[in-house]
């Protein structure tokens, strides 16, 4: 179901409300005094992608790091799977892949290293520390730190962080930045629509991140200005 | 939470090998302190209070290189987000920044110590040498238990370069106390323990209450 903001209702996108994958309803957050989300209501069925769009400073990245239980709502709620945010924010953390703008990997550690550490906070097999280095083309510099590698390739390996302990839920924010297309195409499957997860992605590539969403939400000021399947009309005025 | 600490830590300290960022910074601070104190208090050597006054002051101030710096890697690198966005207890990354305190001021005493004894250390450090451990560790441990919280309060913080030693330098001064008096017996040319087992119960008090503390209220400081 998505939450059609114009009408207060919720519209049918085909599953049930206990199955959401995500769920907000009047979701606010603000910083010191600036709003930046205010009424953001939308739900996302397991499995699907929420393309989120809108200009810069919309409030994007703060909707993710809300999902990703970085940061707590001031008001509305906001469900991962069932687990409030941040009451149930312990139970978030299994459930979530989150590739930001930031790689969150330690310049001077190795790709190896830096995969061994999370997969340790993570609890995971170390075993899964080589599939993913293998995943992302990674083999023949895992062995080398990472301020030795180029942008793009601390980006593919970013990407194995966000699924080495295999997250229902991705958190994608420009996760194709940097990426030349042939590294993007090999990340298809890990963060993909083909990789059966449920994705919320930010992107200001429209087109294609329409084209592999089953929902968008449209952020304007932290306002929400749709959610649902946009008319090209209402996607122009976003970004005008 | 203690397996997540092994892995923080295993990771900081392979970062420090690697960096060399805080424990030479550290050494070098104390050694130049040290020679400054050898040519400015114009004497060869030290005794009693002097001596154990400035051989603590001196490692604390040290240590506020260290603490400084002890979360700049997770601040400049996303550690803490990516620590946040992991199944575990918050109280691990504490649990992890105390210990590599400690082993970074460890680090530093295997130097300054004996330069300290060479430049300035009037009576010799071989017939104290159990007791000095006994205060060190129990002086360490306060000074990573206190320097981990203080680190990661101001670590948010634009001006932590102020803050951190404003902060920990106040509430190390029962530490100072309680070292510097359990040293200067033995730093008397009449060296001998004297109260001894008073302020090593009191270092062990203050420990056990600092670590307590920080455990408790830990998680509350990486909330946003």
């Amino acid at each position: 179901m998505v939450y059609a903001h114009e009408t207060g209702h919720f519209a049918s996108i085909g599953f049930a409300a206990v199955d959401a994958a995500i769920e907000l309803d009047g979701l606010e957050r603000r910083y010191g005094e600036r709003v930046a989300l205010r009424g953001v209501s939308v739900r996302l069925a397991p499995g699907a992608t929420l393309a989120v769009l809108g200009p810069n400073g919309a409030g994007k990245t703060t909707l993710l790091r809300v999902l990703a239980g970085l940061l707590r709502p001031h008001a509305g709620t906001a469900r991962v799977f069932g687990a409030e945010i941040p009451d149930e924010r312990w139970k978030v953390p299994a459930q979530v892949g989150y590739l930001g703008h930031e790689p969150l990997l330690y310049r001077d550690l190795t790709a190896r290293e830096n995969l061994t550490y999370h997969a340790r906070l993570h609890g995971v097999d170390r075993s899964r520390v080589r599939e993913a280095i293998a995943a992302v083309g990674m083999e023949r510099r895992a062995d080398e730190p990472l301020r030795e590698l180029s942008r793009g390739m601390v980006q593919r390996l970013a990407a194995a962080r966000a699924v080495l302990h295999d997250p229902p839920l991705l958190l994608l924010d420009e996760p194709r930045a940097h990426l030349d297309p042939a590294a993007a195409e090999l990340l298809e499957p890990l963060i993909g629509r083909g990789s059966g997860r449920t994705r919320v992605l930010v992107s200001h590539d429209v087109e294609r991140a329409l084209g592999e969403a089953d929902v968008a939400l449209g952020l304007r000021a932290g306002r929400q200005a749709f959610a649902g399947n946009p008319d090209p009309d209402a996607v122009r005025e976003l970004y005008r | 939470m203690i397996a997540a600490a092994g892995a923080i830590l295993r990771k900081d300290l392979r970062l420090e090998l690697r960096t060399k960022e805080s424990v030479p910074a550290m050494t070098l601070f104390t050694l130049t302190v040290y020679v400054l104190f050898h040519f400015g208090l114009d004497r060869d050597s030290l005794d009693g209070a002097l001596a154990a006054g400035v051989l603590w002051v001196t490692l604390l101030l040290a240590a506020v290189i260290g603490v400084s710096r002890i979360f700049a890697v997770e601040r400049e690198q996303g550690g803490i987000d990516a620590l946040l966005l992991a199944p575990v207890d918050r109280t691990s990354l504490f649990l992890a920044k105390a210990a590599a305190l400690f082993v970074f001021l460890v680090a530093v005493e295997v130097v300054a110590i004996p330069a300290f004894a060479l430049l300035l250390l009037g009576p010799g450090l071989a017939g104290m040498l159990p007791e000095l451990l006994a205060i060190l560790a129990l002086g360490d441990l306060g000074i990573a238990a206190v320097g981990a919280l203080v680190a990661a309060l101001a670590a948010e913080t634009r001006a932590r370069e102020l803050i951190v030693p404003l902060l920990l330098l106040p509430f190390l001064v029962p530490v100072l106390i309680a070292c510097a008096q359990a040293t200067e017996p033995f730093m008397r040319p009449d060296q001998g323990p004297e109260d001894l087992g008073r302020w090593l119960a009191l270092l062990t008090l203050y420990d056990v209450v600092f670590v307590l503390l920080s455990v408790a209220v830990f998680d509350y400081l990486l909330e946003d």
